[in-house]
């Protein structure tokens, strides 16, 4: 496959990064933490309001789950007043990083310059003191009554069984993966330990006290292997990313991170248990995609920002992303040494959702440009990080960035 | 088994669906199957991916499986589970890939192993909308 230097990617940087307060239960209107998000996001960028002609955001407009959406793409669109010349949203779509990848294809297809991103949750304060929601962004039961809930569309085959939510589905693939390859609870424990020791330089992070292997299996389990610290923790915050024109991001305020290559593909069916191999994500597909969309390998890869949702969707995508061999990932994040901020391979250094908070995939990004800029104060990795491999989602949904500082 | 619900989550009837959850009541396990290629096709759809065929019936498979992998759950989702429970994949040995989410029963959790064969038992809910009966599995010869 021949590499094409006129692709989408390369006429497209990272101009612009924004984020808005972020907290365990803000108890803030969801659009103020948006708009905060994605007027920081213009502003960082040097640019205008006015500038602005084109937004995406995932996953748009939805009721349920309750606060999975903080502000749809009209609720910015009039908030900001702005005047777009192309927008989208939507939850059928390469993960959540999917939205960046659309704003990225309308700057190639030459529908806008400057589009606006953003991604806002607020499920720490929508879910209350109840604990957290049970079902998953594609449909719940329907209207109950009499002590039945009826369960229709995808539900109807998990619910009834009390398959009730993407921690079941997970926790039935990292089983799978133990059992073929001998990954063990040790090394899945290693990405929520990272992900706190970074946590800890992390000052907007939720949870920042030290974690330790045994604080760790002292935690409860949810549902075999998962324990709670492999659970990633609902939030309220937002994050905003201005895309634009590469040549227009070169004049002004910060410098460009460059898009290299995205992945988007999905060679498997779209369900969490149809799957052909249980072991594997379709996110193997969309970062072999990727892979082949650059001259780039797997070994530039100076640090890692990936979708922690829960810690065994790191070791697949650390697999997927090729990173480390299929069926390797538990010896790679062995004893944490590789993936620390001084390690071989940098992995989430804010924390991850894990301890960060569940900004939903954008997280990833938003760090990615921190560290390549060099912004990460405390907590920067102290081998300058050139080239950044960031990933967003599992199981049916995924798509990947590879992101860096030279054009 | 045959329970008074008292809360439980049931499937949402419809006359695509009909055919598996209440192929119990006869003690079958029930997929829509191509008449033209053999396909199982699960979920349901209208037309088989395999040949096109619209030639589609629902036919019993033998019940048997294997287990594909599991996970015991501690944690209340909804209402009505007793904890903890087993949240299976099991994989019906008619056709590779074909999958279920199901409930592994009648077996010591300490026993449970991925790779085991199982058979399908069915667990009757009583319905104003029409009763169903949930596919759930147990060991291969019965209770452990």
């Amino acid at each position: 496959m021949s590499i094409r230097e006129d692709r989408p990617e390369k006429q497209c940087a990272v101009s612009g990064i924004g984020q808005s307060d972020i907290g365990r239960r803000l108890g803030r209107d969801p659009l103020e933490l948006t708009l905060d998000a994605c007027y920081a996001a213009v502003a960082d960028a040097g640019l205008k309001p006015s500038d602005i002609n084109g937004l995406s955001t995932y996953p748009g407009n939805m009721s349920q789950p309750k606060g999975f959406t903080g502000a749809a793409a009209y609720d910015v669109i009039d908030a900001m007043r702005l005047e777009v010349d192309w927008y989208d949203s939507g939850v059928e779509t390469p993960g959540q990083l999917g939205s960046v990848i659309k704003a990225i294809l309308a700057i190639g297809g030459g529908l806008a310059d400057h589009v606006l991103c953003f991604r806002s949750v607020w499920e720490g304060s929508a879910q209350g003191t109840g604990g957290r929601a049970s079902l998953g962004p594609g449909g719940g039961p329907g209207g109950g009554g009499g002590g039945t809930i009826y369960a229709g569309g995808f539900q109807q085959w998990m619910l009834p069984f009390g398959s009730a939510g993407a921690p079941i589905w997970v926790a039935l693939y990292a089983q799978a993966h133990m059992d073929r390859y001998g990954t063990t609870s040790e090394q899945l424990a290693q990405i929520a330990l990272n992900g706190r020791r970074n946590a800890g330089l992390n000052p907007k992070a939720i949870y920042r006290d030290p974690l330790t292997l045994e604080d760790y299996f002292n935690s409860r389990i949810i549902t075999t292997p998962l324990r709670l610290f492999d659970c990633d923790v609902p939030c309220d915050g937002a994050t905003a990313f201005v895309i634009s024109r590469r040549e227009l991001a070169r004049d002004l305020a910060k410098p460009p991170v460059y898009i290299e290559a995205m992945g988007t593909a999905i060679h498997d069916r779209p369900s969490w248990d149809q799957l052909k191999d249980l072991t594997r994500t379709v996110g193997t597909d969309a970062a072999a995609q990727m892979w082949g969309r650059t001259s780039l390998t797997p070994a530039d890869v100076d640090m890692a920002q990936i979708y922690d949702g829960f810690s065994y969707l790191t070791m697949l995508w650390l697999e997927a992303l090729q990173l480390c061999g299929k069926g390797e990932s538990g010896p790679f994040v062995e004893g944490g040494t590789r993936i620390g901020r001084d390690g071989a391979l940098p992995l989430n250094t804010a924390g991850g959702q894990l301890s960060a908070g569940r900004l939903h995939g954008y997280g990833f990004l938003h760090e990615a440009c921190v560290q390549l800029r060099g912004e990460g104060g405390e907590r920067q990795v102290p081998k300058q990080p050139k080239v950044a491999a960031v990933a967003a989602g599992g199981g049916n949904t995924c798509g990947c960035l590879l992101v860096t500082t030279e054009a | 088994m045959t329970e008074q619900s008292t809360t439980v989550v049931v499937p949402e009837l419809t006359d695509v669906n009909r055919h598996f959850w209440q192929g119990g009541e006869k003690g079958q396990l029930v997929f829509m199957r191509c008449q033209d290629c053999g396909y199982y096709l699960h979920p349901p759809i209208p037309i088989c991916p395999r040949d096109q065929s619209k030639n589609l019936a629902p036919e019993a498979v033998s019940g048997r499986a294997a287990l594909a992998s599991y996970t015991v759950n501690h944690h209340g989702w909804l209402p009505g589970f007793e904890l903890p429970y087993v949240v299976a994949l099991v994989e019906i040995v008619e056709q590779p890939e074909l999958r279920l989410t199901t409930n592994v029963v009648n077996c010591p959790l300490e026993e449970i192993r991925i790779g085991m064969a199982l058979q399908v038992v069915f667990r009757h809910i009583e319905d104003p909308h029409g009763d169903v009966w949930l596919p759930l599995f147990e060991p291969q010869g019965g209770q452990k």
